[in-house]
């Protein structure tokens, strides 16, 4: 495997927020989303279910579908592609949602299901320093939540930080900022 | 080896907390003059353990404060020191400033010191009263010694170090024994403390018929060589002081300057004086009657009563951050595990059913579901009930509260409780806690008249507030009742004009007038006292009600009397509902919110200033809420005509729901959006369907408020 | 080593105290009150007594006259609880049979010190 050589500029501290930092052995479960490879940490993944139907829950952000019945719990449901500000697409029979364990300060943890496209491997990495920097897509693309990238086989995965990614609170904020999230992260990572 | 007690220090805290619940109640009951003996002892055993515990665990601050609540209470136990008004406020207030020490000394955070000083000189002040006023000898000390020397001669405790050791003459007397001392022990301790001979004296012993074995008749010349300090050595016969003559000499070959002492009983140092009971004392605190008219002396204590105040909110906070455990009985826990029981019983005879199941067999099937209903129902009953406590335990607060503000306003108050089995959630009795306070402090402060003015009514001198808790059609009625003066009408009336939350046209009921009181800014007292004004409106009262799905209403006459009647769901966990859909998704109305469903009629429907739609119901025009639109619901019905009107009210109000139709009723468990989500406006809740799906409580009174805002 | 009746109205104190002895390896018998010590005492011997001295139902000065009166007791050692360092008070409990008293506040050492220094 290559290293790749960039000169990018750094997003700021973000990298310092990796919480896996510190074990040399890091786990994550990588997922296709509109053709590109993402990755979260697998310690917080809680369970993959197929798609099911979720209820509306009024007044809520675009990319929030609804909420579903995880054996009585009500978790709320996360279209990544909205999120992204990608076009959503239908959801077929391989449809699939990541249930995932969402940290915030102020809350607590949330349980919080993410629609993807499908599920691919867990990637291991053993050296953090195969971990590179996110490029800075400029100020028009939020990427508070892309916490690294890193190569697998021939492939760029990005990884991400589900507890940005899917924060609640900053999903309502976002919706009343409207129009910021326009272009798309994916776009830039190939 | 290092013991840990701190693993005691919780339970200390609440059993302290308790053993204060237990002073306060019992000094409530108190009556100058006339105090009950065993009612003084029990107050002073809860300060007695206090003390002690507090000790044990390091809290010294806690120790020495107690100690002079105890010794004003031992003296009153004794005899020695009336029982007053006067005393028993203090000691009420001194109950306060502990509860306040221990939740304070609990949270790890600092105590007001300053408070304590004032009430700890305060209680002295009762104290003192009764030592002869000349010359007494310092007050009682306030915080316990540790173990008097036995010397009474002042001098250094190092050791004399050029004197080898001690020379003591042991004789003890004839029954040292019988109290379970032993000579040997003693000896024993000694010789820890340096080398020692013994010698013993056989010279006072019987012959063997005359032997009483349990008598000891032995003496003994003890050497102790070491450099043992004589405290040490004194200390080892601390318990055989007064059964026993003792010397004690400092061993040298010649006979020294130290005077030898033959210490008996009598050489020990006499307690500080106690105090006598001075019948030519200065009198007491005015013996005036317990429900005190207003004077100057009670109108200053009155300032206190202030700080009374805050720490029964204190306690209210404090209980409400207590509240991650509960105190369940037995017989609860045991009917649960019983219906599990059941429960598995029926599961075995689902799971045998299923295997190899033919349609033959369908009766069975059926029976076993009922059966598993029913054990699901019985179990849900069960567990709900675990979590149902007394609502007594809310209304236990209110004598202390009643006391305090009827004192400081001078007038009299009876207050009646009944019903405090009752048993209500857990989390509804946390949430009611302050709304009842302030309804009972409304009544107390603007409610009830003073004294005189009610004997000019032909009243009786003494108002009477009431609280009770009922079962009723599957919810609790909590009841707080005056018979003072009732609602002002008219006032409300104006106010409501004034304020243009009401037309001068219309025509209102009494309740829509009383109703007012609900809203705020909208005060009619004639002066925000202190007691009840500080930013707790009604409306506030009426939002915590709401808040667990209960609500308030009010009834009054003037001049006889205001009820306020409070009804609270038996949970919070279980709602009946009334499913209705609203295009592709499914809502419930809690069925207690329903007052009817209406097909509308074009006649029944009018259109107000070109937008908002009122319906017509019953003679009076409500507000229609077009749910798919405050939803952005797809594929609803729109045509107002082609729904369903659901009517329901909240908040006194009532509004029209417009939904596609109606689907059946049915008991949901809620569960919470704001868990894994957040609150959303007019939702209360969410749960799941018997298909699995998931549906959507709506929050009346939510929804009702969001029309208002839209209006 | 020895079994012990602890009698005291305060649970913090009876689990402190009960906790202490077990640790040096004592057997405990722990009563609320005089009464319910009484009735263990009438079932059961030990070879030491510490009592509290305020309790409700009765009191420690009686359950040490009743206990003096017992055959099984006579001479067993009975300490009394007391946070009075006032003569007084301890001779209270000398007055009606104790042995000795442990001064509130103690500290488990202190507490298992003195219960050596009586049991030898």
């Amino acid at each position: 495997m290559e290293t790749r050589t960039t000169s990018l500029t750094t997003v700021g501290a973000r990298n310092s927020k990796r919480e896996t930092v510190t074990e040399e052995n890091l786990q994550y479960l990588t997922f296709n989303l509109a053709g590109e490879s993402y990755g979260i940490d697998i310690l917080r993944v809680q369970e993959i279910r197929g798609w099911m139907p979720v209820t509306k829950v009024p007044n809520a952000p675009v990319f929030v579908r609804g909420v579903m019945n995880l054996r009585g719990a009500i978790v709320p449901v996360v279209d990544l592609r909205l999120r992204f500000g990608l076009e959503s697409v239908e959801y077929t029979k391989i449809t699939v949602v990541i249930v995932v364990m969402v940290r915030s300060e102020q809350h607590g943890d949330r349980t919080i299901g993410m629609v993807v496209d499908g599920v691919s491997d867990v990637l291991n990495i053993n050296n953090a320093a195969e971990i590179k920097d996110a490029p800075d897509f400029g100020a028009a693309v939020n990427t508070e939540f892309i916490s690294g990238l890193v190569a697998m086989d021939s492939d760029m995965v990005m990884l991400l930080d589900v507890d940005r990614l899917l924060s609640i609170e900053e999903m309502f904020a976002l919706e009343n900022m409207r129009g910021t999230e326009s272009r798309s992260v994916v776009a830039h990572a190939s | 080896m290092a013991i840990d007690i701190g693993q005691f220090v919780q339970t200390f805290f609440e059993e302290s907390l308790e053993g204060l619940d237990v002073m306060e109640a019992g000094l409530l009951a108190l009556q100058p003059g006339a105090a009950d003996l065993e009612q003084i002892n029990t107050i002073f055993r809860a300060a007695h353990s206090i003390k002690g515990g507090s000790g044990t665990f390091g809290f010294r601050e806690v120790t020495g404060f107690t100690h002079v609540m105890e010794t004003l209470l031992d003296q009153m136990r004794n005899g020695r020191l009336e029982v007053t008004g006067e005393a028993v406020n203090t000691l009420l207030e001194s109950v306060d400033c502990l509860r306040e020490m221990l939740v304070t000394l609990r949270e790890k955070a600092d105590i007001d010191e300053a408070r304590v000083e004032e009430l700890r000189t305060q209680l002295e002040q009762l104290l003192k009263q009764n030592e002869p006023a000349v010359g007494s000898a310092a007050p009682v000390a306030p915080s316990p010694q540790p173990p008097v020397s036995l010397q009474t001669a002042a001098s250094p405790k190092q050791p004399a170090p050029d004197i080898p050791g001690w020379r003591i003459a042991f004789r003890p007397h004839p029954d040292l024994m019988h109290r379970g001392n032993d000579p040997v022990r003693i000896f024993r301790e000694l010789s820890a403390l340096g080398e020692l001979t013994t010698l013993p004296d056989y010279r006072r012993l019987p012959s063997l018929a005359d032997l009483k074995p349990e008598d000891c008749y032995l003496s003994w010349e003890l050497e102790l060589r070491g450099d043992a300090s004589r405290e040490a050595v004194a200390e080892v016969f601390a318990w055989v002081e007064d059964e026993c003559d003792l010397r004690i000499e400092p061993l040298t070959e010649s006979v020294s300057a130290d005077e030898p002492e033959l210490l008996t009983s009598s050489d020990l140092p006499e307690p500080p004086a106690p105090s006598e009971p001075s019948a030519a004392s200065k009198p007491p605190a005015p013996s005036e009657p317990p429900k005190a008219r207003v004077s100057a002396e009670e109108a200053q204590q009155g300032e206190l009563v202030r700080e009374r105040r805050k720490s029964a909110e204190r306690r209210t906070s404090m209980a409400a951050a207590d509240s991650s455990s509960i105190r369940v009985s037995i017989d609860k826990v045991d009917a649960v595990i019983n219906l599990v029981g059941e429960l598995i019983t029926t599961q075995s005879m689902l799971s045998a059913l299923g295997v190899d199941f033919e349609m033959g067999r369908l009766d069975k099937l059926h029976e076993a579901l009922d059966q598993l209903d029913r054990n699901t129902r019985d179990l849900q009953e069960h567990v709900m009930r675990i979590r149902m406590l007394p609502v007594g335990s809310v209304f236990n607060r209110f004598p202390r509260i009643v006391h305090d503000v009827s004192e400081k306003l001078g007038k009299l108050v009876e207050l009646r409780i009944s019903g405090e089995q009752t048993e209500i959630d857990k989390t509804v009795i946390e949430k009611i806690g302050d709304p009842l306070v302030h309804l009972v402090r409304n009544s107390l402060d603007h409610g009830l008249e003073p004294p005189e003015e009610r004997l000019r009514q032909g009243k009786p001198e003494t108002g009477n507030i009431m609280l009770d808790a009922y079962h009723k059609s599957g919810s609790i009625f909590i009841e707080v009742s005056d018979d003072g003066r009732g609602l002002d009408r008219e006032a409300l009336l104006r106010k409501g004009l004034e304020s243009g939350l009401l037309k001068p046209s219309e025509e209102y009921s009494d309740e829509q007038v009383y109703d007012l009181i609900f809203h705020p800014g909208l005060s009619t007292a004639k002066q925000i006292s202190d007691v009840s004004g500080r930013g707790v409106g009604m409306d506030v009262v009426r939002r915590n009600i709401q808040d667990v799905g209960g609500n308030i209403q009010i009834a009054s006459q003037a001049g006889f009397g205001t009820k306020i009647t409070i009804c609270l769901p038996l949970t919070l966990a279980i709602l009946d509902g009334q499913l209705v859909t609203v295009g592709q998704d499914c809502y419930i109305i809690p069925l207690l919110s329903i007052i009817e469903s209406v097909q509308a009629r074009p006649e029944m429907i009018n259109r107000v200033a070109g937008r908002s739609e009122v319906l017509r119901f019953r003679g009076q025009h409500l507000p229609i809420m077009r749910l798919y639109e405050l939803f952005s619901a797809k594929g609803a019905v729109t045509d107002l005509q082609k729904g369903l009107l659901v009517v329901v009210e909240a908040d006194g109000r009532q509004i029209g729901l417009f939904v596609d139709d109606l689907l059946g009723q049915q008991q949901v468990s809620i569960k919470s959006l704001e868990k894994n989500f957040r609150r959303v406006a007019g939702v209360a809740g969410a749960t799941i369907l018997g298909d699995g799906r998931v549906g959507l409580i709506l929050d009346i009174s939510g929804l009702v408020r969001i029309n208002n805002t839209v209006l | 080593m020895a079994t012990i009746l602890v009698v005291d109205d305060s649970a913090s104190m009876r689990q402190m105290v009960e906790f202490t002895l077990k640790e040096a390896g004592h057997q405990v018998m722990v009563a609320e009150d005089g009464q319910v010590a009484l009735n263990l005492a009438q079932g059961a011997s030990a070879d030491l007594v510490i009592t509290d001295v305020n309790m409700p139902n009765m009191d420690g000065i009686t359950l040490i006259k009743e206990l003096r009166a017992l055959p099984t007791y006579k001479f067993t050692p009975i300490l009394t609880l007391t946070t009075e360092s006032t003569t007084e008070k301890k001779m209270e409990g000398k007055g009606a049979g104790a042995t000795g008293w442990i001064v509130k506040p103690f500290n488990p050492e202190k507490l298992l010190a003195t219960v050596n220094k009586v049991l030898g």
